[in-house]
């Protein structure tokens, strides 16, 4: 553990003084989004913005009319349309020399799915806009339905025994598209958090920040757990938290132990993984195949520093790759 | 004011081009544009004006097209985009959204054919599928008129005891790509006629949510809202007919166009250039004896009722032309007016044009010469079909 989990969290007279997420909302508890919320409101402090939510857990967060549990203005677009909506207020913002920040807060089905062409065309155009997702790897708002970004092995309730395809590199998706910034974001790792989300609000263009946002009711897991949880998908290798400036320069800003004992631990505390019994050597194998890339990616072409691989296992099975099989 | 030989599509874009300019004082103007036939011209035209603060976004999609609208409009700018037929089923969304939102966003359609099977000519069914989105419509006849309505759509939708989106339908090919001579004002006349858009319910800084959860009582009371608006309109509408006609000296035409309707009999109604041939069929009818007269729909939402019920009146005999269709019903503008006649008028329905099909004076002929013989109202005809 490389990061003191309080700094960053405690209140601070720099803080807002109304917090963009009220007391008294409807959230699950651990909700990964309401930690989040909370950090881009510490990030935000006395920025004007205008929040594009599309349809996601995190509109329903505001409550209903005439009530909101936003303490900044919000408006909820359709599912598709978020960047697009986001661009209307950026172009008006930039026209009339309006301070006023422009953000979507998107879940992994409005950014992975229905979401995506939008995004690509906001990121190809370069809008002025900080696009974040809180990826909680289901579509939570419907009551847990796997999305592109469910991750391999992961129940649903539309995958019952399992998915059994990988989820979608979308920061190697946001990074193609050369935008000026992409980064993954721990909410495990509050400084290096609090520091893309300030970057991510004062850059111009388009930026674009990915949260893995623990669910306890959809992963199956203690809603205390959720950051530990995260912390545990950093430290195996799981959940790489990088950032790419330009879609060229790659860094990596937390050191992974590659840890089997944390991908165990991450895999074995969440229900959703229990019933495909994936193997814990496939995901490793799986994890490190895809640092492969991401070691040449972040500069590192040697390999000191690497994990060393294990020898492949008669038991393991060549990679798969079902077609529509689910 | 200057005469230009234009289509209606680039009718269209001058005037929205105008009014883009006319809010350059206020929050500027925002367009979000996708090309589909044959609505192209009009936005090309957009993308070549200098518009000072404003911007034409170049979008993925119609869908994402009117997001922009919306986004621009929920913070204070004037927006335009322009779509057909697919592309306004692929809108449908936002179109709704921007109109249950009581955005004043303005919106040129040129009616063509829905597909499957492809089809790139006139059918307004496109526009009619979004009936119910909560847009005022109007269907045009030329190009002057494509021109003014698009114009005077900003005065009307902009209003603040109306804010609503506002449709401005044209006949694919027949006025889109079509030259005609056409009146384009001065900048300094539109300044004048368009006041600058202050939006009364502009996000600012103050924490709220645009379109979050409504439970159903309060969803009740702001569909019942959005009612309320949508009868102001004829009203409203006399209102800019009066400014138009002060600032431009020309008078934007009535929601219901009456020809020969004094005596009338036999009433043939209909919209968009189908009322032209219209026209030309009653004057024939009536050179051979027959008490003719037509009605021409400009504005379908909201539906000019009060006004259809006096023009209909005392009418024996009313044929609707329909240039679409509603499988399980017959004609859409059918169904609507079908029952605002007397009571003992025979209101029959016929099928003309579809998929572009070409609407000659001798079709209305044939029309009247059918509903003359009838005593009473059949099943809808589809005049070519099976012939």
């Amino acid at each position: 553990m490389k990061e003191p989990v309080l700094s960053g969290i405690a209140h601070t007279p720099a803080d807002r003084p109304a917090p963009v997420l009220r007391p008294g909302n409807t959230n699950c508890g651990g909700c990964g989004m309401s930690i989040a919320l909370n950090f881009i409101s510490r990030a935000i402090a006395d920025r004007s913005v205008r929040i594009v939510i599309p349809a996601c857990c995190g509109i329903v967060t505001a409550g209903p009319y005439p009530f909101s549990s936003y303490g900044a203005p919000v408006i909820a677009s359709t599912f598709a349309a978020a960047a697009a909506v986001a661009t209307g207020f950026a172009r008006v913002a930039a026209a009339n020399g309006d301070p006023t920040r422009v953000l979507c807060f998107a879940g992994d089905g409005g950014t992975y799915d229905i979401g995506l062409a939008t995004i690509s065309a906001a990121a190809e155009r370069n809008e002025d806009i900080l696009f974040i997702c809180y990826d909680n790897e289901i579509y939570g708002n419907t009551g847990g339905q796997r999305s592109s970004a469910t991750p391999f092995g992961a129940a649903t309730t539309t995958t019952p025994a399992g998915k059994h395809v990988e989820k979608k590199d979308i920061i190697g998706i946001m990074a193609a598209h050369r935008i000026p910034y992409t980064a993954s974001v721990s909410l495990a790792h509050p400084e290096d958090m609090m520091r893309k989300l300030r970057h991510g609000l004062d850059a111009r263009g388009f930026r674009f920040l990915h949260i893995l946002s623990p669910c306890p009711t959809g992963w199956k897991s203690e809603p205390a757990e959720g950051i530990e949880l995260i912390r545990l998908a950093v430290d195996s290798g799981l959940y790489p938290v990088l950032e790419v400036e330009d879609g060229r320069e790659w860094r990596l800003n937390v050191e992974p132990s590659f840890s089997p004992e944390a991908l165990k631990k991450f895999i074995q505390s969440q229900g959703r993984f229990a019933r495909s019994e994936v193997p814990i050597e496939d995901v490793r194998e799986a994890i490190l195949g895809i640092w492969d890339d991401l070691w040449t990616r972040v500069g590192r072409e040697s390999a000191a520093g690497r994990p060393r691989r294990p020898a492949p296992s008669s038991k393991i099975p060549p990679k798969q790759h079902p077609i529509a099989a689910e | 004011m200057s005469l230009h030989l234009i289509s209606a599509n680039h009718a269209s874009a001058s005037a929205a081009t105008l009014a883009a300019r006319a809010n350059r004082k206020a929050r500027g103007f925002v367009s979000g544009v996708y090309p589909i036939t044959p609505q192209t011209e009009c936005i090309e035209l957009l993308c070549e004006e200098e518009i000072e603060k404003g911007a034409v976004v170049r979008v993925e999609s119609e869908h994402s097209a009117m997001g922009v609208c919306i986004g621009a409009s929920l913070s204070g700018a004037r927006t335009f985009t322009a779509s057909s037929s697919n592309g306004l089923a692929y809108m449908a969304e936002n179109v709704f959204t921007a109109g249950y939102f009581r955005l004043p966003v303005v919106m040129m359609a040129v009616n063509r054919t829905l597909g499957p099977p492809w089809n790139i000519w006139v059918d307004h069914g496109d526009t009619l599928m979004l009936r119910d989105a909560g847009w005022i419509q109007f269907y045009c006849e030329d190009n002057q008129e494509v021109h003014d309505t698009t114009l005077l759509a900003f005065r009307l939708a902009e209003d603040e005891r109306i804010l609503l989106p506002v449709l401005v339908c044209q006949d694919a090919f027949v006025l889109s790509h079509t030259m005609m001579m056409t009146e384009i004002p001065e900048q300094e006349q539109v300044d004048a006629f368009l006041p600058e858009l202050r939006l009364p319910h502009r996000v600012t800084d103050k924490p709220r949510v645009v379109g979050g959860l409504d439970f159903p009582h309060q969803n009740e009371m702001h569909r019942k809202q959005h009612v309320e608006a949508m009868r102001r309109v004829l009203g409203v509408y006399g209102e800019v007919q009066d400014e138009f006609e002060r600032h431009f000296g020309r008078r934007p035409a009535d929601p219901v166009v009456p020809h020969r309707m004094d005596d009338a009999e036999l009433v043939v109604i209909s919209m968009g250039t189908t009322a032209s041939t219209a026209r030309t069929a009653v004057d024939a009818a009536r050179a051979r004896g027959i008490k003719a007269g037509a009605l021409r729909l400009r504005m379908f939402r909201p539906l000019p009722e009060a006004l259809l019920r006096a023009h209909l009146a005392g009418r024996k005999r009313i044929a609707v032309v329909d240039r679409d269709t509603c499988p399980g019903l017959g004609g859409i503008v059918w169904g609507e007016v079908r029952g605002l006649g007397d009571a003992g008028a025979v209101v029959q329905n016929y099928l003309v044009g579809l998929g572009g099909g070409d609407i000659r004076p001798e079709h209305i002929e044939r029309i009247i010469g059918d509903l003359a013989g009838r005593s009473e109202a059949g099943e809808p005809v589809f005049l070519e079909a099976g012939e």
